[in-house]
């Protein structure tokens, strides 16, 4: 019984360690697929990015994870914010399918770019000693950067919240969110108010790859490897709904895990069989306010 | 009953034959046969070419014609690549009813998914095709279906009986190439068959306005359902037709890149036109080739550039783009 227990609350931190990375992948796409209505497939090149920015870095030999963060975090914004200025102005302006299309193609440009500058291996970027260890309580094994990975996605999550909910942007963000036309009328620059949501989602997605490595190692098909599941998280926490890409990343990153260990033989195909039937019971997305 | 005046009544008939068979669809087919006699090397990737051909005619069906945006079709593609090695596995190794059975399950595939997603409607369409696709694949790569599917390893020993009891598939790939150029050509006149009869142009008026086709009393949901069908019915057979040629069925025949390519190969060609599948999967496999063999990863490089210049500067694709011209250099009275 208490081993059972055990591996439950084992399993639990592996399962909210990666719903918590999906979540904060899924940030800038929910905002981007609610408010701008725009199908930016190419969302999780930016974690990719993010995340081998920070690799380089790290094997440079001159930073550690920690100085490693801010600074890929910050480069992949720039990049996101220049991207944004620049090549999403023509994604803005097509139909839907040319959305996808375009994206798409931007994911197949990033997935070379990775290859040409880091070969096609694994990679995970080296971990401080003290937070590759396992520590253990009684029968329960916690690992110390499973814990590491809640705690500041956790914090990130937190400060998020309390900018939506309490400063000027944010109340400026969710009133583009709620109603875009309305918002405009009101004189707030939606399209401002998205281009800097669009960088900091980008900056997000970069925080999840470069927290997420030793979960989800780099390769260069990593933009297209995840996208599948953050779209996932988006569709299932309903377009727009941050609240709900919470909820999303959580179950799913939860169920994911637990199905994999208790039901091997079915691998992720649990997790795509319950999203699939989730989407077909409210297709909005089981979170969104109807 | 309103007049219609002599000009309106031009349009509508020009508007009509522009996709009716004529002798000009012969010209893709000659070609191919003519390659046939002097561009014997290329007979393998020939037979690749019109693999794409099929599965970009089917999805040129669905995306072009029905503006269903489906980002998994290779679900059909891969169910008809199973149930045609499959089938050849165990029933019987006769390529042609092969290629009904898995025609036979594209259709069973799009009758249960179709009623599902095309409920639905925008980017909740494009999730639920992906998500399916992305379901399916991770089904054929389950433990519990290795047995079946043979899971990473892929499904292979089967063979593939002479066609019509005559021609045996040869190391050359002189059979392969005939009797692709012959699913190639079935598959061209049911696309064409379907576009233009009154299903079709129903179809195509669902796509530009949906609205008002419910209102003129039209039941949409069911005619897209149809729609999907035998557009996975086809696409399951370019699927089956890759299985039986190429004598393997990998889980690759699942995977996302499929969809994605054959996505890429239409809207290269033009979508809407069916002539720009030919064009569009022509051109991006005989290139993917040549690049292939050079340096597959930067071949991605193009690959991605292209779509995006392509979206912005020739959404209307290849086809598009020669229509244009010709019209503007007064080759074509409209």
């Amino acid at each position: 019984m208490l081993k059972v227990a055990a591996t439950v609350a084992a399993l639990a931190v592996d399962g909210v360690a990666y719903g918590m990375i999906l979540f904060l992948m899924s940030v800038g796409l929910t905002i981007t697929l609610g408010v701008m209505r725009i199908a930016n497939l190419a969302h999780c090149a930016f974690a990719m990015a993010g995340g081998y920015i920070a690799f380089a870095l790290v094997r440079s030999g001159y930073f550690s994870l920690f100085t490693a963060l801010p600074l890929a975090v910050a480069a992949t914004m720039l990049i996101g914010a220049g991207l944004e200025r620049s090549l999403y102005r023509w994604v803005y302006a097509t139909g839907q399918l040319g959305q996808i299309l375009m994206t798409i193609g931007l994911v197949f440009v990033v997935v070379a770019t990775a290859n040409l500058l880091f070969g096609s291996n694994l990679n995970a970027i080296a971990l401080p000693s003290w937070l590759s260890q396992t520590y253990f309580y009684g029968s329960v094994t916690i690992s110390a950067y499973r814990v590491f990975i809640i705690a500041v996605s956790t914090g990130i999550a937190g400060t998020l919240w309390a900018i939506l909910e309490f400063t000027d942007f944010g109340a400026r963000l969710r009133a583009a969110v709620d109603n875009p036309r309305m918002a405009r009328c009101v004189g707030i620059d939606v399209p401002r108010v998205f281009s800097i949501t669009f960088s900091v989602g980008c900056g997000l997605a970069a925080a999840a790859g470069i927290l997420g490595t030793q979960i989800m190692p780099l390769e260069p098909w990593y933009a297209l490897e995840y996208l599948v599941p953050v779209l996932m998280v988006v569709a299932v926490g309903g377009l727009g709904s941050l609240k709900g890409s919470f909820y999303a990343a959580l179950m799913l990153g939860v169920v994911d895990t637990f199905g994999r260990y208790y039901v091997p033989a079915a691998g992720a195909f649990i997790i795509y069989l319950a999203v699939l039937l989730l989407l077909l019971w409210r297709p909005q997305g089981v979170f969104a306010r109807v | 009953m309103a007049v219609l005046d002599r000009d309106t009544i031009n349009a509508v008939r020009e508007g009509f034959t522009r996709h009716r068979l004529s002798w000009i669809d012969t010209l893709p087919f000659l070609f191919a046969a003519l390659m046939y006699f002097f561009a014997a090397r290329y007979l393998p990737l020939g037979t690749q070419v019109m693999i794409q051909v099929a599965f970009a005619l089917s999805l040129d069906l669905a995306l072009g014609y029905g503006g269903i945006d489906s980002l998994g079709h290779v679900a059909f593609f891969g169910m008809g690549a199973y149930a045609a090695g499959l089938y050849a596995l165990y029933v019987s190794s006769e390529p042609l009813s092969g290629l009904a059975v898995a025609a036979c399950i594209g259709a069973l595939t799009g009758l249960v998914t179709g009623p599902l997603v095309l409920r639905a409607r925008g980017l909740t369409v494009v999730m639920l095709t992906l998500a399916i696709a992305t379901m399916l694949h991770e089904l054929a790569n389950t433990s519990a279906m290795k047995p079946i599917t043979g899971g990473a390893d892929g499904l292979f020993g089967f063979k593939i009986a002479p066609v019509f009891g005559m021609f045996s598939f040869d190391l050359y790939g002189r059979t392969a190439y005939w009797y692709s150029l012959g699913v190639v050509a079935f598959v061209f006149i049911i696309c064409k068959l379907v576009v233009n009869s009154p299903f079709g142009l129903a179809v195509r008026g669902m796509r530009d306005n949906p609205v008002r086709m419910r209102m003129l009393g039209v039941n949409v949901t069911a005619r897209l359902v149809t729609l999907y069908c035998v557009s996975g019915a086809l696409a399951a057979m370019a699927g089956g037709l890759s299985a039986q040629v190429t004598k393997l069925v990998g889980l690759d025949s699942l995977a996302f890149l499929v969809s994605g390519n054959a996505l890429v190969m239409l809207i290269l060609g033009g979508a809407g036109r069916l002539y720009g599948a030919i064009v569009g999967a022509t051109v991006f496999v005989a290139l993917s080739d040549r690049a292939a063999a050079i340096d597959p990863f930067n071949w991605l490089f193009a690959v991605g550039g292209v779509l995006i210049l392509a979206v912005r500067f020739a959404p209307q694709g290849i086809v598009g783009l020669i229509a244009d011209w010709s019209q503007r250099l007064g080759w074509v009275r409209r």
